[in-house]
């Protein structure tokens, strides 16, 4: 154990590691950047759950605004107001109504399986979300503001094509082989922004901004060399992934459901073992707590910030395995949509725990899933659905502002149990 | 207390205010009765058939072939009396999403536009055998990449080669400078099908009359040129243009959706340079710029789609591919408007000529881009 480098009396000696570094009162203070984050990921349930609230009114006034039958009632409102609020009241709830029967249950459907095929979709479509946010959560909770999920998105789709294109194997072979190129695909991808940031001191948000323009670029440019394009097309897109390299679908032809799910159920699970149960979580943890007092303690912080990034970018390659391995089935330029930066939201919202970011990336899934529903029949655009998900990250990132909204009292005491977590975290 | 007496004084007289602006519909009117009022005047017997839209990423105002397509399903509604619905992509993970809502929606016939939808609609195409498709610039293969023919699948193709060879043909017949330029948005076959069209076109008016026009921006043996790499930034558009202008090109077809605007500004601002528009008659779209548009080479998706819902919705449907073509005015080039008096008689007769030969067959404008 090092000794630290500013001699101070109120420091015990080093022997017990890390609960020395943490309880350090005249410490160096962590990163502003540290502190902001965990401020974002200690706030309460309850204001969690008050932001989604507050982004599905807020959302309301927008699918109000938006709808033609409440614009011409609101020309005449001075003098029926009430037909204003008809129309929104019907605008409004039929958008949500839509909504609900899009992401969960179809209460319209005819067949069962119709019926249920919605919940489905939201499992499907939340795959992506859950993988590359466990992987920004790690991030998170280390002190790294990872932006790159897109492109790690991207690499981990291009290398796990191009198993499934090039490379004919049995399927017990093929898939685990095209997953393992997706896992060293993204990890290499991020693995690029932790060298640099160890290395230089390169800060992450702009080298993974960057790194994401570069994989965009990347792929339209594969996609048009036989690297990845479909042989017998001139257009921008790979042959189909062949039978044995695509995840088996879960319920069968009906539905789209595919065993990347239970790849996002194990990721979280194995990321819950590795952040509260490994050392090098612990790692990670005090890195993101305070880093000059985690290098204190004789923490590689530089490592860390390596490792990190190769863990963060191997689950978001896992997310681009599941889009075209398993849900698209075929690789274009679009394969990461806009999984990478929702994806953000997604381990903000659930705090950067494997649980909650789980139910997060369900509740994006849902959205997702019941927006198509919602423009489909009711014609709401599925702009409202983008709003709304904005809206939630707005609120989680503001705390204060949703405290205010609601009149909650400001976590005075809070802050001491939290600093207390902390210190129990670390000492752990 | 009398900030609020302010605010309520204030929001009463703007209450007062607004009250006159606007009366309630009359007592028999109900809510809604309004819309009814206004969309009975054009009477169209309301079809039981109902025609359906999804679109690719670009969203239906991306002023360009989801537009036209949009447009070509609202004309459906207004004229035939059909029902429709559409749903706007974001990205290609939704068009699986969408596809199934529409046919959760049941809609008759459903349209996709855009070569990313090859898949998805082929593979909903097989498992919903009773209901239409079409799809909008490609034709669907299977994974041998060998082509298929679906019974309830329609592909609707355009021999764009064909109208841009003639603006080809006008464009050099047309140049001072004796360069001509294009360049593309991204490199996409229903993109440089224009370009390849083109460059033949200016090949073919050097062969008559001996000239050596140059093209800048494209070679159609090596299939390379210039791209801004989007279709969004005008500004790459105005650069690249400005770039061509630069090296003596006096004439740009840029085939950029709407980052062809920024090439129209530069062509503007350096005076004597005018424009080849894409898809629509520019000189009507792009009233700002009507001074400069040479001609524009159009490729009608709004009427392949109308004439899709129409045969279809009188239950003609076939899946036989629509083809535009000059001889059906699927695409065709734009009147010269502006620039009428400056096209050479000559050079007018010729092109009506050329036009004929396609028509017939006897001369064949080909591209690797064609389907």
């Amino acid at each position: 154990m090092s000794t630290p480098p500013l001699p101070d009396p109120e420091v015990p000696p080093p022997a017990a590691t890390g609960t020395a570094a943490v309880t350090t009162t005249d410490e160096k203070p962590p990163p502003q950047g540290n502190t902001v984050m965990r401020e974002i990921l200690s706030s309460g349930w309850l204001v969690t759950v008050l932001a989604v609230v507050l982004a599905l009114v807020l959302s309301g006034v927008l699918i109000a605004a938006a709808d033609d039958d409440v614009q011409a009632a609101l020309k005449y409102f001075f003098s029926q107001p009430m037909d204003t609020f008809a129309a929104a009241w019907s605008a409004v709830s039929s958008a949500y109504v839509a909504l609900f029967q899009g992401a969960v249950f179809d209460t319209n459907a005819e067949t069962f399986t119709a019926a249920i095929k919605p919940l489905t979709e939201t499992m499907t479509v939340s795959i992506p979300l859950i993988l590359a946010g466990l992987g920004l959560g790690i991030g998170f909770r280390a002190g790294l503001f990872n932006i790159g999920a897109q492109g790690q998105i991207i690499l981990g789709a291009i290398f796990a094509g191009w198993v499934a294109f090039h490379l004919d194997l049995p399927a017990y072979l093929h898939l685990p082989l095209a997953m393992l190129a997706a896992i060293v695909g993204g990890g290499l991808w991020a693995g690029i922004a932790g060298f640099l940031k160890a290395r230089t001191g390169a800060h992450e948000v702009i080298v993974t901004i960057m790194l994401n323009s570069i994989a965009v670029y990347l792929i339209a440019y594969l996609l048009t060399t036989p690297v990845l394009q479909n042989p017998g097309s001139t257009n921008p897109i790979s042959p189909a992934v062949p039978k044995s390299a695509q995840y088996p679908l879960l319920l069968g032809d009906s539905f789209r459901l595919h065993a990347g799910f239970i790849v996002a159920i194990v990721a979280a699970i194995f990321v819950w073992w590795l952040m509260g149960r490994s050392t090098i979580g612990f790692k990670f943890r005090a890195v993101g707590a305070n880093p000059h007092a985690a290098r204190t303690a004789g923490i590689s912080v530089n490592a860390s910030y390596v490792w990190v990034m190769l863990v963060a970018g191997a689950l978001a390659g896992l997310a681009g395995s599941a889009q075209v391995l398993g849900t698209d089935k075929v690789l274009t330029a679009d394969v990461a949509a806009s999984f990478g930066f929702d994806a953000i939201t997604v381990a903000l919202l659930g705090r950067s725990k494997p649980l909650g970011t789980f139910f997060a990336g369900l509740l994006f899934g849902a959205l997702r899933a019941g927006g198509f529903a919602m423009q489909a029949r009711t014609g709401t655009p599925i702009d409202v659905v983008l709003v709304m998900q904005s809206l939630v990250v707005l609120f989680i990132a503001a705390p204060p502002l949703v405290r205010a909204v609601f009149r909650l009292p400001a976590p005075g005491p809070r802050k001491a149990r939290a600093a207390r977590s902390t210190t129990k975290e670390v000492a752990a | 207390m009398k900030n609020f007496l302010r605010v309520a004084a204030l929001s009463g007289a703007v209450a007062l205010a607004l009250a006159a602006c606007g009366d309630a519909p009359d007592d028999e009117a109900t809510p809604g009765g309004e819309e009814t009022a206004t969309s009975a005047a054009p009477t169209v017997e309301p079809v039981d058939f109902k025609a359906c839209m999804v679109s690719d990423s670009g969203g239906f105002e991306d002023k360009s072939f989801n537009q036209s397509g949009a447009e070509g399903l609202q004309r459906a509604a207004d004229e035939l009396g059909v029902e429709i619905n559409k749903v706007e992509s974001t990205a290609a993970t939704d068009f699986t999403p969408n596809i199934d809502q529409m046919i959760a929606d049941k809609c008759d016939l459903i349209i996709g536009v855009g070569f990313l939808l090859e898949d998805p609609i082929q593979a909903a195409a097989t498992a919903n055998p009773d209901v239409n498709f079409a799809l909008i610039d490609s034709s669907f293969s299977d994974e041998t990449f060998a082509p298929v023919t679906l019974e309830n699948g329609k592909p609707l193709l355009f021999n764009t080669q064909e109208a841009s060879f003639l603006a080809g043909y006008v464009a050099a017949g047309m140049s001072a400078t004796g360069t001509v330029a294009t360049f593309g948005g991204i490199k996409l076959p229903s993109v440089t099908i224009f370009m390849d069209g083109f460059a033949d076109g200016i090949k073919q008016y050097n062969t008559d009359s001996g000239t050596s026009v140059k093209l800048l921006g494209w070679d159609k043996d090596k299939q390379d040129g210039q791209f801004t790499g989007d279709f969004e930034n005008q500004a790459n558009g105005q650069n690249l243009a400005k770039g061509f202008i630069d090296q003596g090109a006096d004439i740009i077809m840029p085939v950029a959706g709407p980052v062809g605007l920024g090439a129209a500004a530069a062509a503007k601002d350096a005076g004597d340079v005018s424009i080849v528009g894409v898809d629509a008659d520019w000189f009507l779209t792009a009233p700002d710029y009507s001074s400069i548009v040479l001609t524009s080479v159009m490729k009608e998706i709004g009427a392949a789609v109308f004439d899709t819902i129409k045969e279809a919705s009188e239950g003609n449907f076939t899946s036989d591919p629509y083809v535009g073509t000059l001889e059906n005015e699927g695409i065709g080039i734009a009147p010269f408007h502006d620039f009428d008096s400056k096209v050479p008689a000559e050079l007018k007769t010729k092109v009506d000529e050329l036009t004929q030969q396609i028509i017939s067959g006897e001369l064949k404008i080909e591209s690797p881009s064609q389907n």
